[in-house]
């Protein structure tokens, strides 16, 4: 079984999408230490701020958008699996409906989240 | 055979345990015509070139569950995939991956029937009815629940498909959780909690990391991954329910 997920496209893609963790758990650990520094004061809290904005900073947070990214649509896509069958009208809810019905809610949360930063 | 025939090769992975130290590949030319499936250029093997090839088949229609081999690399019924989808290329045919080979394109499959028969996949009502009693009802709505899921015929391409079964033989595997599922969801069942024992164990349903390849390669569209995923969160509510509810709340 050694080097399994390399002998078929799908486990590749597999792979991919589990490995897309390591890069939100550091992403976690980026803004921990950003609160961490936010309690030490405001001297503390800008030069986070600046160490943000380093080309290096900037380029690891692009890489861990493109990986939350592909995780949330590869999630999408399998989530009619995990939960049970959804009935409406006595009738089970086909599974394109599901996946078009998470996109839909995560625009309007984003939208949401755009509107309070922008106006809020 | 007519001139007008095209040939395409066939390799297959040979292993006669009597004469044979380790599998090898050996190469077939095989004449088709474009309505002949892949299981029909081994059946041509077998009478014209090499009477001693060894494969499982019966029924030619994709419900017996036995000519699963690896086309290619993915796991197949032979009986299902044309010999004309490969052509002009070559076609590699390997015993079905993750079982031993017990000669050529035969797999040993007792660890899956001992799997199969752990499930109890038959219905165990709560009171036994006599013949007097006629037979156990079930409506429409409730069979829809699982009659995606009786559709299994038990092929084991998903075993073949799954890394995890590769990993960790011990794994109950896809099919199996699957039938599990099916009989732990007909209303007619009544052995729900004794079945739970073998999904919430260390081999059952929290093996599966969700790769998915299962319901891709499943000839039946059965969606075992569905099935067994599903059943995370039965085994989740079967282990809080027991600390609020008797029995687990079964």
């Amino acid at each position: 079984m050694a080097g399994w997920w390399l002998k078929n496209p799908v486990y590749v893609r597999y792979i991919l999408r589990e490995s897309t963790a390591v890069f939100v758990g550091i992403y976690a650990v980026i803004l921990l230490v950003g609160l961490l520094r936010l309690s030490s004061g405001e001297a503390a809290w800008n030069n986070w701020l600046i160490a943000m904005q380093s080309p290096g900073a900037i380029l690891f947070h692009v890489v861990a958008m493109g990986a939350a990214v592909y995780h949330s649509v590869t999630w999408f896509s399998v989530a009619p699996k995990v939960m049970p069958p959804l009935m409406f009208n006595g009738e089970k809810v086909p599974v394109a409906k599901i996946v078009a019905g998470q996109y839909i809610f995560a625009g309007i949360i984003y939208l949401v989240l755009l509107g309070l930063i922008l106006w809020g | 055979m007519t001139s007008n025939d095209k040939i395409i090769e066939i390799e297959v992975l040979r292993y006669r345990p009597e004469q044979d130290e380790k599998p090898f590949l050996q190469s077939f030319k095989v004449p088709f015509t474009d309505d002949q499936s892949v299981l029909q250029g081994v059946q041509y093997i077998k009478d014209y070139l090499d009477g001693s090839l060894s494969f499982r088949w019966s029924c030619r229609m994709a419900i017996c569950g036995s000519c699963g081999m690896m086309i290619n690399g993915v796991p197949k019924l032979s009986c299902k995939t044309f010999l004309r989808e490969y052509y002009p290329g070559k076609i590699t045919l390997e015993a079905l991956k993750h079982f031993p080979i017990e000669k050529d394109l035969i797999i040993d499959l007792s660890d899956f029937i001992n799997k199969l028969e752990s499930i109890k996949p038959y219905i165990i009502p709560a009171a036994p009815r006599t013949l007097e009693q006629g037979e156990y009802l079930q409506t429409p709505r409730q069979l829809d629940r699982i009659a995606q899921f009786s559709s299994c015929i038990n092929c084991m391409l998903c075993y073949a498909a799954c890394p995890q079964y590769g990993l960790k033989p011990d794994y109950l595997g896809p099919a199996a959780i699957t039938l599990l599922h099916r009989y732990n969801e007909d209303n007619r069942d009544a052995a729900k909690a004794e079945r739970m024992q073998l999904l919430n164990a260390h081999e059952g349903v929290w093996g599966c990391t969700l790769v998915g390849y299962c319901s891709d390669v499943c000839p039946k569209d059965v969606d075992p991954a569905a099935a067994i995923n599903r059943n995370k969160l039965n085994s989740t509510m079967d282990y809080f329910l027991r600390f609020v509810a008797p029995r687990g709340g079964n």
